[in-house]
């Protein structure tokens, strides 16, 4: 019989500080250089940053904080869109209770932002009280979301579901009804803010998903005309910066129409968004395809589905799974530039803080500080959508490889 | 008397090739295959690689296309006809060297996905019979899993219980042990034992000599895309006509 050996523990080496220093930082001589090298730059850029922050002046940005969110948007009508915030949150409350970390970033954020609004001091930004218990109600329903996702209700497809229909209705509270007392019309020319930054890359990805799949397989296609239609379409629209799109989209687009059909600003920038997105996004998914491997379309023929059941119900799913990671990153770009929208003169986010900073000569000295809110709106988004992707990425590895 | 059995034998010939050829570009894979099978039988197909023996098989369900010759499978003709392909298909339920399983679907959700789309069965009844054959090929504990989560035997057997959901008179198996780790290929070459046995029509094209000795009622020998030898498994093994028979066992028999 062997005779039973002790375990034996892996051996635990740990470093002192003082150890890790010397081994990693000051090893030999150039490295101790490089070590005071960028310790001097961390130094010079940390004063600097001090000093900003003490002589910054954030009056640009805290003097009228509703404009940068919602624009021009009336204020007595301000209502729905908290109402539409209401549906988002609960979703996303809803989201989180049922799929955990995938979201948990956003609802954290959401959490954050709501509670930042509703506790900071008024000498700060004055916000009133109902606008402060608004943010706590807000609060409150993504923990109700929450519970409602833990619950049996929560059952993925119905939360896809319910997050399909709340664009539609999102929409409708923003824009109004015609005709209508109770929620009359807003213009899009009064929309403004990181509201038409969110409505246009959220709009623009979902219509440019199914679009790009249909590009995608047409270029695949077997037949000619579909084929050459879609390279043609994909390369051109490729080929091209999205600034000239949403020109062409907005201005020459126009002349080409009769006098008599006019298509709203916003809604002819969203069809330039949709089109450039959907050229990405077909290939992006055109790449998933190519991944599936020929097995699978020989294990769908031999148990007699037809091509389009086999596209439909092997290969898309599995080539959409493949390129999520692709389509997330491709949301946070079209995101980001949904600000080239300003030139053609919609008052998003950054066309807020610049038309603020033009009508104020006072503050012509704070652009910097305006410009770093604006960025620091985009990256608290963008960090929470890769970090959600990240999740993603590892959810959908489950049942693969 | 003999003429009736005649006939019935004629009745009886669910697969008719002739003269089968097929090219990829200029290679020509198969030369010329005749082969008739009758209901029930067991054929096994063996030979070095590269000799045809799979893209003859794949060319009963067309899932490789021949460009001379004819097939005839169940009494229809293999041609062009879409219809005629999805009818033929739809008999013929094929086991890959890869399995191929979906692995986006769940065991349960591969096995049924044929009944539910092709024979349009409700989900209820696919499911149930679903369960019926994973019971069979001894796997009903793993229908909620994904193949990932499977070893590789359990992943074959999937692909023969997602083969026979559709209730095929034919099941065509390429190489359906190769891609095995050896201890699990006793428990898919038992399923398909099971199988012949309750008389199934099979065309096997493997190397397992003792399921051919075991079951098998013809042996075919593919060589350049030619069938060099044919008989019982008695004289494949014990009578070898041609050398280049005798050559190929006596180099996969050494061991």
């Amino acid at each position: 019989m062997e005779s039973i050996t002790p375990e034996v523990l892996r051996p635990i080496r740990t470093l002192g500080p003082i150890a890790w220093l010397r081994r990693n930082l000051f090893n030999n001589w150039y490295n101790v250089v490089l070590t005071f090298i960028v310790l001097g730059v961390i130094y010079k850029v940390l004063i600097g940053l001090i000093n900003f922050l003490l002589q910054a002046n954030w009056d640009p940005v805290t003097t009228r904080p509703v404009l940068y969110l919602v624009g021009q948007y009336p204020a007595e009508e301000l209502w729905r869109i908290g109402l539409a915030v209401f549906i988002i949150s609960f979703l996303f409350g809803i989201s989180w209770g049922n799929w955990g970390d995938l979201v948990q970033t956003f609802a954290y954020l959401i959490i954050a932002g709501s509670a930042a609004a509703a506790f900071i001091p008024s000498t700060i930004i004055s916000v009133s009280w109902p606008v402060r218990i608004f943010f706590l109600v807000n609060i409150t329903l993504v923990f109700v979301g929450r519970a409602v996702g833990r619950s049996r209700f929560g059952k993925p497809r119905t939360i896809l579901i319910l997050w399909l229909i709340s664009l539609p209705i999102v929409i409708i509270l923003i824009y109004g009804f015609a005709q209508s007392e109770f929620m009359p019309v807003v213009l899009t020319t009064l929309w403004g803010g990181l509201m038409v930054n969110l409505l246009l890359a959220a709009i623009g990805i979902a219509a440019s998903f199914p679009v790009g799949v249909i590009l995608a397989l047409g270029r695949r296609s077997s037949l000619p005309v579909l084929r050459w239609f879609c390279i043609g379409f994909i390369e051109i629209v490729r080929g091209v910066p999205l600034i000239t799109i949403l020109f062409m989209a907005s201005i020459i687009l126009p002349l080409f129409l009769p006098g008599d059909i006019r298509i709203d600003r916003l809604i002819r920038a969203l069809i330039g968004i949709t089109m450039f997105s959907a050229a990405y996004m077909a290939e992006n998914i055109r790449g998933g395809l190519q991944a599936i491997p020929l097995g699978q379309y020989d294990a769908a023929k031999a148990i007699g589905l037809n091509s389009t059941l086999t596209t439909l119900l092997i290969i898309l799913p599995q080539a959409i799974r493949l390129v999520i990671p692709a389509i997330v990153g491709q949301f946070i770009a079209l995101f980001k530039d949904t600000t080239l929208v300003l030139i053609v003169g919609l008052l998003e986010i950054l066309g807020v803080g610049k038309a603020i900073l033009g009508g104020n000569p006072q503050w012509v000295t704070s652009q910097t500080e305006v410009y770093l809110f604006v960025a620091a709106a985009f990256w608290v988004f963008t960090f929470s959508l890769s970090r959600s992707s990240r999740h993603l990425e590892k959810a959908l590895g489950v049942g693969e490889r | 008397m003999a003429a009736d059995s005649e006939q019935l034998q004629n009745d009886d010939q669910i697969i008719i090739c002739r003269q089968v050829h097929k090219w990829f570009d200029d290679f020509h894979a198969l030369r010329g295959i005749d082969l008739t099978v009758k209901t029930g039988e067991v054929i096994v197909i063996f030979g070095p690689s590269g000799s045809g023996k799979s893209t003859f098989i794949r060319t009963i369900n067309r899932l490789e296309e021949h460009q001379k010759g004819d097939i005839f499978v169940d009494g229809i003709e293999l041609t062009h006809d879409i219809r005629n392909i999805e009818a033929i298909r739809s008999e013929v339920g094929m086991v890959f060297q890869q399995f191929n399983l979906f692995p986006h679907l769940s065991v349960l959700q591969n096995v049924t996905l044929g009944p539910i789309w092709v024979r349009r069965l409700p989900k209820q009844e696919a499911d149930d019979k679903a369960m019926e054959i994973l019971e069979r090929v001894g796997i009903p504990e793993q229908a909620n899993k994904y193949p990932a989560q499977l070893s590789g035997g359990q992943q074959q057997r999937v692909a023969i219980a997602r083969a026979l959901a559709m209730e095929p008179k034919i099941m065509l198996f390429d190489e359906p042990t190769s891609a095995l780790d050896p201890e699990m290929i006793k428990e898919v070459l038992d399923v398909m034992h099971e199988l012949a046995l309750s008389g199934m029509t099979m065309l096997v094209v493997t190397h397992e000599m003792g399921f051919a000795r075991g079951v098998a009622d013809r042996m075919l020998f593919f060589d350049e895309g030619l069938v060099v030898e044919r008989g019982a498994p008695d004289e494949i093994f014990l009578e070898p006509k041609e050398e280049r028979t005798k050559l190929f066992l006596s180099q996969i028999l050494q061991h």
